[in-house]
């Protein structure tokens, strides 16, 4: 059992500000229901330019909702680069404390906050704004992108894995991404990076070699890392250096479905068949 | 905390009044070891005797085919290893992906180890494909292993069915147990199950005592070696007070089996079918016939577990959940993903495990609590509009 100290069980319990403004002049949404925790922030501007109101909207655990009602309470009245200025850091201390494994759902608050500044700015509270996808996806299971995780690390001081997942839960799917947060880890704590070890690529293919190589890196290095996942990929066609598939079971429903198309099999096949490869989904 | 209402039985269960006070002399004034050659020691092994013979009477076994293990882990990495040892040549495992982690990583770290690691995939019910297991049983497989029952769902595999494929291979079949004994009635004198794990803290018994039961002829390894204990099957001297109370908790399974499936049955479908019927966005999982009769698992649409579990505790209503946040983890269920549950129900998933202590009263008041709980949270949830 989680050991919540009293004031996150008291805004998990009573929660303040928990709603959906209408018309508001800025909405921001963070997280999906894959992930298992979503948080919808709306919020209205008073004539002096300050957060007049605020209402959160949260799809996840106790830590969650408490981490989502806080904030809201720490950005009223304040302006808009008053409370783009708020970290991840500044809700945990507010609740006193978060348990480890939780703390990503304070970075979900803060992403949440800056998104909905980000609307005001560019649509005034018309649309949703979601994370604008900055950087290198690293985590496809949770669609977590090297910035991202440069944030968490600078922000928090963290120098390992576990408290990278901890705190934006990149690496706590399949884990196969571990090394790179490692090596982003060594790279903000000055460490010299490792070289990374290239494949040696075959020459000249012959269009028969070039087959069997796709089919071969899919079965052998792409699948079993979807399957860890619960889902799975079918190869469909191959025109050229076009590579068609399709994505089955939990790959199929998952938001980050199209970063895992890009960054893991299309990274993949490239990397030990040919660089021109270009992968596309089977189109319905 | 004043009131508990304690609906999770296939976490753990009470240990019954009469198993406390069968037990309560060998913490205190028996306290021999049963291997000693004096008559202070040595007495107490007529106790340990009488322990296997109770617990071979609910299986339906000889109770020199009984181990006594602290632990259904234990049980369950001593039947695995244990097979794998004595079978070297073999290099093929096959299990399911909704076995408990005690099977599941057993088989993964063997895999680890250079065997072939065959997890049969479950349908929406949460049942395995006969046909696809026939066909990955062969000569190199070394062992077969698939629960009785999910302790999550409570869904019962064809149990029977599966060990006679097995069998038919020349294969050994292992069960892991732990939710079925007690549950469901077992006869393992007719069955082609070759190793069966049980726990003693599932049916009333305390934590720390457990049971791997190996039929005679089967080849197997021992898993832990020391001294001559359980005849050189499982050294380490005997938890006699814990093996007592499992032979106690055994003899009132065996006189209340019935009633598992009349009484607790009847709680469990008063309890189910009013939350399915009051509760927004509720739906039941796993397979509604083939279960076993104390254990319901329903999820609740776009509200998360944790959320619904912490709101239960602050009643005394203990259950549990299948969604990542309760575990830790950051995934929902490996069983939930199994069976294909969407994400948006998988995480809030919630398991009421109910036992013979229940009451109908407990029963009327968390179906009284529960509308306002999952109303509470969906008025939070940004995906009710």
């Amino acid at each position: 059992m989680w050991d919540y100290n009293k004031k996150v069980m008291e805004y998990f319990l009573h929660p303040v500000n928990a709603g959906e403004i209408e018309n508001p002049d800025g909405v921001g949404e963070e997280g999906s229901l894959a992930c298992g925790d979503m948080l919808k922030l709306t919020f209205k501007l008073g004539k002096d330019g300050r957060i007049a109101d605020v209402k959160f909207k949260t799809f996840g655990c106790a830590s969650a909702i408490a981490s989502s009602s806080v904030m809201t309470e720490m950005v009223k009245g304040l302006t808009l680069e008053e409370a783009s200025k708020i970290t991840n850091k500044d809700i945990v201390d507010k609740l006193g404390g978060l348990p480890e494994q939780k703390m990503h759902c304070s970075v979900m608050g803060m992403e949440a906050l800056q998104a909905a500044i980000a609307n005001y700015h560019k649509s005034k509270g018309k649309g949703v704004q979601t994370k604008k996808i900055e950087g290198k996806i690293v985590c496809t299971c949770f669609g977590v992108t090297d910035k991202e995780i440069e944030k968490v690390i600078t922000e928090n001081n963290l120098d390992s894995v576990e408290q990278v997942t901890n705190y934006c839960k990149a690496g706590g799917g399949c884990g196969s991404c571990r090394g790179e947060i490692q090596m982003i880890i060594d790279k903000i704590r000055g460490k010299k990076e490792k070289g990374a070890e290239t494949q040696a690529k075959p020459k000249k293919l012959t269009n028969l070699q070039k087959i069997q190589l796709i089919q071969r890196t899919i079965s052998e290095q792409i699948r079993p890392l979807l399957k860890t996942d619960g889902g799975d990929i079918d190869l469909i066609d191959i025109e050229g250096s076009k590579v068609i598939v399709a994505f089955r079971g939990m790959c199929s429903k998952c938001p980050t479905a199209e970063f895992t198309l890009k960054d893991v099999v299309e990274a993949r096949l490239r990397e030990f068949v040919s660089n021109d490869i270009v992968v596309e989904e089977q189109s319905e | 905390m004043s009131k508990v209402i304690y609906f999770d039985n296939n976490a753990t269960t009470k240990v019954a009044d009469e198993v406390f006070e069968a037990m309560k002399p060998f913490l205190t004034d028996l306290y021999g070891n049963p291997s000693s050659m004096h008559t202070f020691g040595g007495q107490v092994e007529k106790y340990i005797r009488h322990s296997r013979e109770a617990v071979a009477q609910l299986l339906g076994c000889d109770s020199s085919e009984i181990i006594f293990t602290s632990c259904g882990t234990e049980s369950d990495n001593a039947a695995i290893k244990g097979v794998l040892a004595a079978l070297p040549e073999k290099k093929k495992i096959i299990t399911t992906r909704v076995e408990h982690p005690a099977v599941l990583a057993t088989c993964r770290e063997m895999q680890s180890l250079g065997y072939t690691l065959i997890e049969l995939g479950v349908d929406k019910y949460g049942q395995i494909d006969l046909k696809e297991l026939k066909s990955q049983v062969d000569e190199n497989t070394a062992i077969v292993s698939i629960m009785y029952a999910n302790n999550e769902t409570g869904v019962i595999f064809p149990i029977d069915k599966i060990a006679e494929i097995v069998k038919t291979k020349g294969i050994v079949f292992h069960t892991d147990a732990v939710q079925a004994v007690g549950k469901i009635p077992l006869n393992l004198s007719k069955s082609n199950i070759d190793l069966l794990s049980l726990s003693g803290h599932k049916l009333h018994a305390p934590k720390g005592v457990g049971v791997l039961y190996i039929k005679k002829g089967t080849r197997i390894s021992p898993f832990l070696v020391g001294g001559h204990q359980e005849k050189s099957r499982r050294a380490g001297t005997e938890n006699v007070a814990g093996i007592v109370a499992l032979g106690k908790a055994s003899e009132l399974a065996l006189k209340t089996i019935n009633g598992e499936n009349t009484k607790v049955k009847k709680l469990r479908d008063k309890l189910e079918n009013e939350i399915l019927k009051t509760c927004t966005g509720a739906m039941l999982n796993g397979d509604k016939i083939n279960r076993l009769p104390n254990t319901t698992n329903i999820s609740f649409e776009f509200i998360e577990g944790e959320a619904i579990l912490l709101l239960l505790n602050q009643f005394g209503i203990c259950a549990s959940s299948g969604s990542a946040c309760t575990s830790g983890s950051l995934e929902p269920s490996h069983v939930m993903r199994a069976m294909g549950v969407p994400f948006t129900a998988a995480h809030g998933s919630i398991r009421f495990s109910l036992s013979r202590y229940n009451t109908e009263d407990e029963v009327d008041f968390v179906i009284e609590k529960m509308p306002a709980i999952v109303n509470r949270l969906r008025e939070l949830s940004p995906f009710v509009k």
